[in-house]
């Protein structure tokens, strides 16, 4: 039978290997897709608590509320990423370094 | 064979389709590759919602992840490389510390999942969420649906303006 914990535990590895995309790579766009596997995650756990231990459609409706800041999320991230390769040439993170001193 | 035998079977193949491509948008040195591998991820996490009884959520990720959020990321890496450099690399920096410290950081995770005593409600067989979550939206959920609304407005206005050019 699966339970609460299988989901819970895939959801484990996603955020794992987000946080690992999120830390290991230097290209902005890379990142960013690391920072949606982080939110799928967040987003499985809300539903499968909402299945199996609320039993209700509350963390459903939270994962909708999550849905819809990704996207928000991507597309103002993706407009900063341009302006910055417009401005740098790059969307190599460590080049974003103008307010350092 | 049962149903439930069925659902484990399904549940295990989406699981590793799942994990296998965000293995692969992880480590893959491809931008591309990461980008197909991040489709296959969400259609995967897409298959959990409807295991889950989720089905409105499963066809919202489809259009908003497949169809939005993974075009603007496309459009991202098309955008900010040059068309004729199609080996598109991504490099890596740190990769064993970073690989060892989320190890560790999941297998804590999995330890304390496995220790942990859930509650657990009766669960109910999975029936149709669409007219329920409308329902929730525009009685219990309607201060935040409508925050939610003016805040997709100001972030297409936002990002409209960050990236617009400045008149000379």
């Amino acid at each position: 039978m699966i339970e609460l914990n299988h989901y819970l535990i895939v959801s484990a590895a996603l955020f794992s290997l987000g946080m690992i995309c999120v830390l290991i790579r230097k290209n902005a766009v890379h990142v960013l897709m690391g920072i949606e596997l982080i939110l799928n995650a967040a987003n499985l756990n809300l539903v499968a608590f909402s299945r199996f231990s609320a039993a209700n459609l509350n963390g459903q409706l939270f994962a909708i509320f999550v849905i819809v800041i990704a996207a928000a999320e991507t597309a103002v991230a993706l407009a900063i990423v341009l302006s910055m390769y417009r401005l740098l040439k790059s969307v190599n993170l460590d080049r974003a370094d103008t307010l350092k001193g | 064979m049962d149903n439930s035998l069925i659902a484990q079977i399904l549940f295990y193949f989406f699981a590793l389709v799942t994990v296998a491509s965000a293995c692969l948008v992880v480590f893959s040195r491809n931008l591309i590759y990461s980008a197909f591998g991040l489709l296959f991820a969400f259609f995967g996490v897409a298959a959990f919602y409807v295991l889950l009884g989720a089905d409105f959520l499963a066809a919202t990720q489809m259009v908003i992840y497949v169809g939005g959020i993974l075009v603007l990321l496309l459009f991202g890496v098309m955008l900010t490389h040059k068309l004729y450099d199609m080996k598109l690399k991504s490099e890596v920096f740190q990769f064993w510390p970073a690989v060892i410290l989320m190890l560790g950081l999941f297998l804590a995770i999995v330890t304390a999942l496995l220790k942990a005593r859930w509650f657990h409600g009766n669960v109910k067989p999975p029936e149709p969420t669409t007219a329920a979550i409308g329902n929730l939206f525009m009685t219990e959920y309607i201060l935040p649906f409508e925050i939610a609304s003016i805040f997709l407005l100001i972030a297409l206005i936002g990002a409209a303006m960050i990236i617009r050019r400045k008149p000379e």
